[in-house]
């Protein structure tokens, strides 16, 4: 994979850096939001169109930015998309508005996306800029939807809002309540932990193996 | 107990201090404390019947297997035999309604035994006590199970209570009715409730046998329980009664004196330190009293000490003992 390529930027916004569940970015909607998989969605979406767009921008003018009044510009570049993402979903997704609510608007104090201009769309150049933002932005939707997924089918008994619990199953509500957000997210990220480490756990046991005999040897 | 073990073995050992130990385990503390709650436990049987002793013994066996398999699984070592899964599913058993569908304790038991104990790295390293995070999760979860008090079946024959009555005592006096059992029933335990809860009286005899085992201090249950009567007795809520009498129908109902005996001084998730244990149970009495009058539930004993289970760190650091000749206390 080419360091740098379309794929290699992917895999790292959508995995390795992923920034829900690796950098811990952006947990405010990731915990609110997570209750119905049409939220995440919804958001996921919207996060990442503003990503592309406002690391497309930020890229293209990041020799005029001055460095001293950076921050301000992105958030300024940023809060223009946000607002016009917003006016478009009030336009012609109403009730996904609706339900989105506040956190909307807060796209525009999302870490995720400041984080992508500063760290990569004020040094690169522009295409490269708005891969890094579609992979960012599709980590962070992939990251919403098995949260949502796991909340919406244990803490409500549906998905995408139709029911599946047959009536065999009761669904735990606190699982929906913010207490099940934090268990759930917490739960997630050791799971993608053990994951991303399982290559390295098995580099280290093997090496750790290799060097007993040798260690057992110095303790004598 | 031990003696000659303890004089041959022990007594003579060439080690740092301590040099005298008590021939106490993890086991044999886990094994009084169920001692202690039999008595309860088996009033509450006979008085909710077979389904309460249902309900005991599959939270029981089911913390005890979630414990098992996850050791196993984690290849971890097996420490099943501490007995510390099975006081965990009793005590979770003790704090559920009889009429709760017989899923429920399995959930309860996974929760306490995977979630809060397993996961923070198993005996003793737990912040919250598992049996009491277990309930809360179950309350929150399935509320119209966990708050369904119909499962009276027997009544000892004394006292006054009608066998119909389907409110708690603790719902009655939250919605301002005067409640229709006496004290002496309360005290007895012929009351609707968790299956664990209902018997003050012999709550209290097991309390004492742990108080003279010294398996448990006094600090926290006297100070847990005294905070809780000077409260209710200076601000009653209990409507159409006496001062006195509505600060005893406070004491004797709902899981106060289960939580302030055995669940708020579980070893794991209270402060090590005397006074800090004072604070602890002063805390646990206050919140009580604020959850119970302010609340949207009727009762907060649980919610209590989770609260101030949270805040061990805090206490024991706070009141860290000063080695001798150290300098002063909270010197820089």
């Amino acid at each position: 994979m080419k360091k740098n390529g379309f794929l290699f930027q992917m895999k790292k916004g959508i995995l390795d850096e992923n920034p829900v569940l690796v950098q811990l970015l952006g947990m405010c909607p990731t915990l609110a939001l997570t209750t119905q998989v049409s939220n995440a969605i919804g958001m996921g979406l919207a996060a990442t169109v503003v990503l592309i767009c406002s690391n497309l921008l930020i890229s293209l003018l990041r020799h005029i930015i001055p460095k001293q009044v950076r921050i301000a510009a992105f958030i300024v570049i940023i809060s223009g998309f946000v607002t016009a993402v917003e006016l478009l979903m009030k336009a012609y997704l109403f009730e996904l508005y609706q339900s989105l609510g506040i956190f909307l608007s807060l796209i525009v104090v999302n870490c995720i996306i400041l984080a992508r201009a500063e760290a990569y769309a004020s040094k690169n150049k522009p295409l490269p800029s708005a891969v890094d933002g579609l992979a960012s932005g599709l980590g962070f939707t992939f990251a919403l939807i098995i949260m949502a997924v796991v909340r919406e089918v244990l803490g409500s008994g549906t998905i995408l809002g139709y029911d599946i619990t047959f009536g065999v199953f009761e669904p735990a509500m606190m699982i929906a309540q913010p207490a099940g957000a934090f268990i759930t997210l917490g739960m997630i990220i050791a799971v993608v932990q053990k994951i991303k480490n399982r290559s390295s756990d098995k580099e280290r046991h093997e090496r750790l193996v290799k060097a007993e005999p040798k260690r057992r040897e110095e303790v004598k | 107990m031990q003696d000659n073990n303890f004089n041959e073995m022990n007594l003579l050992t060439a080690a740092p201090s301590p040099h005298i130990k008590r021939p106490a385990s993890i086991r044999s503390s886990m094994v009084e404390v169920i001692i202690a709650l039999m008595p309860a436990a088996i009033f509450g049987c006979y008085i909710f019947g077979w389904r309460a002793l249902a309900v005991l013994l599959i939270s029981t066996a089911s913390a005890m297997l979630f414990e098992f398999l996850y050791q196993r699984l984690m290849k971890k070592p097996i420490l099943i035999k501490d007995g510390s899964a099975a006081l965990t599913g009793l005590l979770l058993g003790m704090n559920l309604p009889s009429s709760v569908p017989l899923w429920l304790p399995v959930i309860g038991s996974a929760f306490a035994i995977l979630v809060v104990k397993q996961l923070f790295g198993g005996m003793g390293r737990n912040f919250l006590n598992p049996a009491l995070a277990a309930r809360a999760f179950l309350l929150f979860s399935w509320p119209a199970h966990m708050s369904n008090y119909t499962g009276m079946v027997n009544k000892i024959p004394i006292g006054e209570t009608d066998i119909t009555a389907s409110a708690t005592v603790l719902s009655q006096i939250k919605e301002g009715v005067t409640p229709n059992a006496s004290l002496l029933d309360l005290f007895i335990g012929n009351c609707d409730g968790v299956i664990g809860e209902i018997s003050a009286a012999l709550l209290i005899l097991g309390g004492i046998y742990l108080l003279a085992r010294g398996i448990i201090g006094w600090q926290i249950p006297v100070t847990y329980i005294g905070t809780c009567a000077v409260m209710f007795f200076a601000f009653p809520q209990v409507a159409g009664v006496g001062r006195v009498d509505a600060m005893l129908y406070e004491l004797l109902t709902g899981g106060l004196m289960l939580g302030a005996i055995y669940m708020a001084t579980d070893y794991v998730t209270c402060p090590i330190t005397k006074w800090g244990r004072v604070i602890f149970g002063v805390g646990c009495g206050l919140l009580t009293f604020f959850f119970r009058v302010f609340g949207a539930n009727a009762e907060g004993v649980s919610f209590a000490i989770l609260i101030m289970n949270s805040l061990v760190w805090y206490i024991d650091f706070a009141t860290k003992p000063r080695i001798f000749g150290g300098g002063k206390r909270h010197a820089s």
